[in-house]
């Protein structure tokens, strides 16, 4: 027979894989990025699939009128609807969504190019009930009353839908998807499509339901061996270091010590799951800091200022502030190295990327500053911060008006006592940032962009910027320390090293500058993770910018970096891969010294079991078995009915004739019977 | 497609074989076991003819679609010709054993006639090769798509489902003609039946043109069903005495003492 070359499914275990059947049938999607559910103390988010995929025919959308054919006159429901970006909007979304069983599933097609009006799928107004903002605290100020942030939000990520989105790229896989429907799906003039139809299956179907109590509940069901988790919380760590060590075992208040914090957002999302560029949302942040982190790396060994400058890079924040309201909590309960009356003032640094006209905002908090001697606190800082800014071309200013602290990581400091504090924006009142917590807030929406024949380490080195605020950033930390006015001119931030960090994470990590601090994940996304890995390239980049090479170790693999004269309560002591120096091909590898810790960003919340908490994040993510996607083409109904009905006659048939010839056998073949010794 | 499909295929394939298994032969232990041993044979064909497939395409080219089709043909060739020979070689066991228990049991007479033997053995080279051939087929049609996305026909799964039917059915002509003529020593049969075999088998190179492959090879399980139903003893004479319900008068008329 050879209909298939099928000798060696006897011997597929030789890795001759005879599946040439599926293969004329089914067309695997490669590129499978889908939105998941995520879910929290009161709603469930985000898309769910049936167990056994949904199946659709394919639709490409020409215009928001055409939907008539997918919820009404289409004669072949459930449909795959595939969306161009400009028709990914909420109106057409939330057609789709009250399209009652005729919608089997969405597939978005992403653009190579950012769209030219913004889109967010955010809401209008981030972390609103898990800020400071609130009926006890301003209620005035709650809720966005006084400013929207983010007024291109059209919510689209905290939506619940029943049926899966999936994200394709536009490159061959889609054409083929294309071509596939214009074949055999498009309706000629008024005419209904004949099958076979063009069809497509998704599947991304979600364990968890309803809400963080009930899941986690779910997860504490121990029946079997295997107990089967249906949703972990979203949490990671957080990233923190200090310019003087601090003593970590001695956890609580430090006498004498006063602590400066610097902090700034590390993560950020979008609608579909673990795509979360978040340059302008995050990136733009924490890339200045560290560059800030790396100018002062001398200035405070060397003069040392009064108070000690701590870094603090948050993990989680998109989330109602997992990670900086995990850290509050830590201070709050003696479980950090220092607590909240270490902590003399907070400078954070939001989204400064996209500075138009180079101007720079200094947000505070208005209700905090009531009070006279919190008000000072922030005049000085932001006198600081002016200072600071002179001679470098960069102009900072204060919004002019009463205005609420836009969402950041300070409001949950404020949310505890009412600590001087300022954060850095590069918007007066409202965002802008086109594309806040989208699958655009990439490379593109920050202009870095590079000249077209640059191989990747080229491009590496190409100065994108000029690392200006983060001097800035710098210096006012400096003054804000206690440090001296003369050592001011030489803090200057370098931009080789911001332009590697820039290319690093949001272009392509894996480039020889961070093969050298050792294991690099990928960390072109910024997603919050939910499995505690070791946030390993941020906390390496944070060591070469604060730490001193000290000694050598052998190269061959990392070893403990053991000696007597070590002390890990002050310090943490790691193994960088290093570079391979030129004549050679092994990496020579070095142990460093870093007062750089991670610290747990888990909310709280999950420690203490209150799932249904409204002071701390309830943030979970479901799990989820695979998310894959195929094309195929399928028949009608009644196609497959005949062949059943055909199967069924022939059984019968052949049933009713072999029953008559075996009951007529002794006649049938009476003749030519063997004479004698015959039996039946 | 679905499991309508899947269930339409199976009955199809595998019909006539169920229908014949559950009437003839499920009641006798004996003849299970002899169908089961002829399964095992023609598995054990194909084992080989798969060993020697395997080895030649490895050290094929395996860029040239040439060559890929020329070790096709010589695969399926070769495999027909070693599903013959195991057949022989399982008349050659049946006969031995025959003796044997003869030897063994109380009666006087066989426990099973060669004839029976023939037409056991021959569906049980039926129903292996029809698992073979389809199984993998029926595994993919249980989904929800049909075969076609890259322009092949859409009546894959029916015409692989009639083709096994086909199959099935000659592998049990051709047991009962192949025994009869080595009984007889009339060599020319069995060539026939392996001539009639391998253009059986190099129809399928036809498809995708299923008309043209189905067709022929029912027109030749047609003419060897009659060749097989006048082996086992049957004339045109019986099927009118059957067909016209006179079959009572015939028993007593030709009542013959043992």
């Amino acid at each position: 027979m050879s209909n298939c070359s099928c000798y060696s499914a006897f011997l597929s275990f030789a890795g001759v894989s005879c599946n040439s059947v599926e293969k004329k049938i089914y067309v695997h999607l490669n590129y499978t990025v889908s939105c998941v559910r995520l879910l929290n103390a009161t709603h469930q988010i985000g898309c769910q699939s049936s167990l056994s995929g949904n199946v659709g025919v394919l639709h490409v959308l020409e215009s928001e009128e055409n939907l008539d054919w997918v919820l009404h006159s289409g004669p072949n429901p459930p449909y795959m609807v595939i969306l161009e970006s400009p028709l990914f909007t909420r109106s057409v979304m939330m057609k789709l969504k009250n399209g009652s069983g005729r919608v089997a599933g969405v597939a978005v097609v992403a653009p190579n190019t950012n769209p030219a009006e913004g889109f967010s799928p955010h809401t209008t107004c981030p972390n609103e009930n898990t800020g400071v903002y609130s009926e006890t605290y301003e209620p005035t100020m709650a809720n966005c009353n006084m400013t929207v942030w983010n007024p291109l939000g059209n919510g689209l990520s905290y939506e619940e839908f029943d049926f899966p989105i999936f994200s394709l790229k536009d490159d061959n896989d889609t054409q083929v998807i294309r071509q596939c429907y214009l074949d055999h799906n498009r309706a000629g003039n008024g005419s209904t499509p004949q099958y076979p139809l063009c069809a497509m299956q998704l599947y991304s179907h979600m364990s968890a339901v309803t809400d963080t109590a009930t899941c986690m509940r779910r997860n504490a069901i121990n029946f079997s061996l295997n107990p089967e988790m249906v949703c972990d919380p979203l949490g990671d760590q957080n990233v923190w270091a200090s310019t003087r060590p601090l003593n970590n075992t001695a956890k609580g208040h430090k006498m004498w010590e006063s602590v400066v914090i610097a902090a700034a957002r590390l993560d950020s999302r979008s609608f579909f799951f673990d795509i979360a560029p978040g340059a302008q949302s995050g990136v733009s942040g924490f890339v200045t800091l560290l560059a800030a982190a790396h100018a002062l790396r001398n200035a405070t060994q060397e003069a040392q200022p009064n108070r000690t400058i701590l870094y603090t890079f948050f993990q989680g924040e998109t989330f109602d502030y997992i990670g900086s309201s995990r850290m509050v909590y830590d201070m709050e309960n003696k479980q950090f190295v220092v607590d909240l009356d270490n902590v003399h003032s907070v400078l954070e640094i939001g989204q400064v990327g996209l500075r138009a006209d180079s101007k720079l905002w200094l947000h505070t908090d208005p209700v905090s500053r009531r009070n006279e001697s919190v008000n000072k606190e922030v005049e000085d800082l932001i006198g600081n911060l002016r200072s600071a800014a002179t001679g470098l071309n960069v102009t900072v200013d204060v919004p002019g008006f009463s205005q609420p602290l836009p969402p950041s990581s300070f409001q949950r400091f404020l949310r505890a006592r009412p600590i001087p504090g300022v954060v850095l924006e590069d918007h007066q009142s409202a965002y802008t940032n086109k594309f806040y917590e989208s699958m655009y807030d990439n490379a593109e929406n920050l202009n870095v962009s590079y000249p077209p024949n640059l191989t990747p380490e080229e491009q590496l080195e190409y100065i994108t910027d000029t690392a200006r605020v983060a001097t800035m950033v710098a210096r006012a930390l400096y003054r804000q320390a206690g440090g001296e006015e003369s050592q001011l001119s030489s803090i200057k931030a370098d931009p080789q090293i911001v332009t590697k960090m820039l290319y690093s994470f949001l272009v392509r990590s894996n480039n020889s500058w961070f093969q050298q601090l050792g294991n690099v994940i990928s960390f072109l996304t910024g997603f919050v993770c939910v499995v505690h890995h070791d946030f390993c390239c941020l906390q390496l980049v944070l060591n070469r910018n604060c730490t001193i090479r000290i000694f050598a170790c052998s190269t061959h693999f990392p070893p403990p970096c053991d000696s007597s004269h070590l002390v890990p309560q002050m310090y943490n002591y790691m193994w960088v891969q290093g570079a391979a120096p030129p004549n050679s091909t092994e990496r020579e590898g070095y142990c460093v010294r870093s007062t750089a810790r991670l610290s747990k960003a888990l909310s709280p919340a999950f420690d203490l079991e209150q799932y249904t908490s409204k002071n701390f994040s309830t943030w979970t993510e479901s799990r989820w078995k695979f998310i894959k996607g195929r094309i195929f083409l399928v028949a009608s109904h009644e196609l497959e009915m005949l062949t059943l009905g055909v199967g069924v006659g022939v059984l019968l048939s052949s049933l009713l004739v072999t029953y008559i010839i075996s009951s007529k056998a002794d006649i049938l073949f009476s003749s030519g019977r063997e004479p004698t010794n015959a039996t039946y | 497609m679905t499991a309508s499909v899947f269930f339409g295929c199976t009955f199809i394939a595998f019909g006539p074989a169920i229908a014949l298994f559950l009437f003839t032969i499920a009641r006798e232990p004996l003849r299970v076991i002899f169908l089961i041993a002829g399964a095992f044979f023609w598995l054990v064909s194909l084992l080989l003819s798969s060993l020697v497939w395997f080895i030649s395409v490895q050290i094929s080219n395996k860029e040239s679609a040439v060559q890929q089709k020329g070790l096709l043909i010589f695969g399926v060739v070769l495999s027909v010709l070693l599903q013959e020979t195991f057949r022989f070689a399982y008349y050659k066991l049946l006969k031995k054993a025959n003796e044997g228990l003869l030897a063994l049991s109380q009666e006087e007479t066989m426990p099973i006639s060669i004839r029976q033997l023939a037409y056991v053995s021959g569906l049980g080279f039926g129903f292996m090769s029809g698992a073979f051939s389809v199984v993998n087929i029926l595994a993919d049609s249980v989904g929800p798509g049909t075969v076609g996305i890259h322009g092949d026909s859409q009546h894959y799964f029916l015409s692989s489902a009639f083709m096994t039917m086909a199959i099935i059915l000659l592998h049990m002509f051709w047991g009962v003609v192949f025994f009869d003529a080595c009984e007889k020593q009339r060599w020319w049969a069995v060539a026939a039946v392996i001539i009639s075999h391998l253009v059986v088998s190099c129809l399928t190179f036809q498809n995708p043109e299923y008309v043209t492959s189905l067709v022929p090879t029912y027109v030749i399980l047609f003419l060897m069903g009659i060749w097989a139903f006048y082996t086992a003893g049957g004339s045109f004479r019986n099927l009118k005495l059957c067909l016209t319900c006179k079959d009572k008068d015939f028993l007593l008329a030709n009542h013959r003492p043992r």
